[in-house]
């Protein structure tokens, strides 16, 4: 950090400590949101569902091929597959944020080209472990749901679409073409191993959340609920067999060392995402009582209107993000008022896309295609949360 | 012999730089380790995962840290 930023922040720190409204009521509600979240959060969501989620997370990092999906995405690469692969590739490619623009590029240009390329970018970000368990836990299985499948559908939409505009650009370009280098895999287990693996994994992560049914409310839901210690225990002893039976030593050290990096990296962010969206925007049990007030956000991105969708998509578009903090921020808007449709236009386009990552790109892709990116990423995610907000 | 990390800036590239420099450290050799992180240089290796390891212009090993032992190994064999 050069002198002159460190003066510049002080100042500005200052400034703010100088301004800060203490006395107002609005102020010391706000304050006392964000702890309140904050202590909801760790209460609920840390132990049950970020832990397992880090550890799952690594295990992909560490133990899923990558080379065998990089082949369906390579330069031979037929073009029907290369699509809808990398639009889905995402969840187990992009687990860590920083993998996403190195891939792109290279996807750009080493691989199957530009199409698959930006559909690989737009759906990435949303579609990683982390991100898809953390807005099924945080915002309800259906938003979590509706996240995963709008953004693998619309990235095909939209790769197609960059395709077809830069066709002619894209044939010359194509031709100096030479090969990638495809990640070595290692490990000896089989196939099935590694699913049972997984398996096991996703399974204390889904019942160890198993969600309270209605009071009075009998059948296979509450019959879960009540046992679900048990059956979380048995997959938590499944887990432990596996590992020991098909596991070498080193490759468990690999496992904790990158889920533990998964940690170090997220959980700042998230910590700070979780206070500032607490403090804007209230904790979800108390109505209107973040510093910015609920009736502006009702009018702005309330109901389902092609307005309010447009409007969050294309705020998402610039926003930055840090990893998974869109889903307090979007926690706290949904429970000032905003709608289900914008919410999901939101949650499409925001990881995607924000300024500083749009700046990266127009220096892979050129002001031209960035701009159409841009603007395919704000329609089509504006048609999403339309058709979300319909249905729903 | 000129040894490239090639990585946007991400933990895990910065690890793999260190551990390339310990391994350099300990075998001796003379090398010239550097740090690429333009996208358009990383990609014009056929690199996609990154942290990637390069060596005199040969990609050892990409989307991983290898072993320090192995990276001693490749830059004895470089020799």
């Amino acid at each position: 950090m050069k002198e002159i930023t460190k003066l510049l922040l002080m100042i500005g720190l200052f400034l703010v400590a100088w301004f800060l409204p203490v006395g107002s009521e609005r102020f010391a509600s706000a304050v006392h949101e964000s702890l309140v979240l904050a202590n909801w959060y760790a209460r609920e969501h840390v132990l049950l569902c970020l832990v397992p989620a880090f550890f799952i997370a690594g295990a992909v990092s560490v133990f899923v091929s990558q080379g065998s999906v990089m082949k369906y995405l390579g330069p031979g690469a037929k073009k029907i597959v290369a699509y809808p692969v990398a639009a889905a590739s995402g969840t187990i490619l992009a687990v860590c944020s920083c993998t996403v623009l190195p891939l792109f590029a290279g996807i750009h240009k080493r691989g199957a080209g530009l199409g698959p390329a930006t559909a690989f970018l737009y759906s990435g970000p949303a579609i990683n472990v982390l991100a898809i368990i953390l807005t099924a836990r945080v915002l309800g299985p259906e938003l979590g749901i509706a996240r995963a499948v709008g953004a693998i559908f619309f990235a095909v939409f939209i790769g197609v679409a960059m395709h077809l505009l830069f066709r002619k650009e894209e044939r010359e370009r194509m031709e100096s073409n030479v090969g990638m280098v495809v990640p070595e895999s290692d490990g000896g287990r089989k196939s099935w191993q590694d699913l049972l693996y997984f398996a096991s994994m996703i399974g204390i992560l889904v019942f160890a959340n198993w969600g309270r049914p209605a009071a009075g409310s009998t059948g296979l839901w509450a019959f879960i609920f009540s046992a679900k210690w048990i059956i979380t225990g048995v997959f938590s002893l499944l887990l432990i067999m596996f590992l020991y039976l098909w596991f070498k030593k080193d490759e468990l050290g690999e496992w904790v060392d990158s889920s533990w990096t998964f940690a170090k990296q997220i959980m700042p962010l998230l910590a700070a995402g979780v206070l500032v969206a607490g403090l804007l925007l209230g904790a979800p049990e108390s109505t209107d009582a973040g510093l910015i007030p609920g009736s502006w956000i009702s009018s702005l991105v309330g109901g389902n209107s092609l307005w309010a969708n447009f409007f969050a998509s294309i705020v998402g578009a610039f926003m930055y993000f840090a990893t998974l903090t869109e889903v307090p921020i979007l926690e706290g808007l949904i429970n000032a008022g905003m709608g289900k449709g914008p919410a999901l236009a939101l949650l499409l386009s925001g990881p995607a896309l924000s300024l500083p990552n749009m700046l990266v790109i127009n220096s892979v892709l050129g002001v031209k295609k960035t701009v159409a990116f841009v603007s395919l990423v704000v329609v089509f995610s504006t048609m999403a949360g339309m058709v979300y907000g319909f249905l729903g | 012999m000129e040894i490239k990390i090639l990585g946007t800036g991400c933990a895990k590239c910065h690890k793999l730089y260190e551990e390339t420099k310990n391994a350099v450290a300990q075998t001796g050799v003379d090398a010239n380790v550097e740090k690429v992180e333009d996208l358009d240089k990383i990609a014009s290796y056929g690199v996609f995962m990154t942290p990637a390891l390069v060596v005199d212009g040969e990609v050892k090993s990409s989307g991983k840290i290898p072993k320090t032992t192995q990276i001693i190994e490749w830059l004895k064999a470089k020799q």
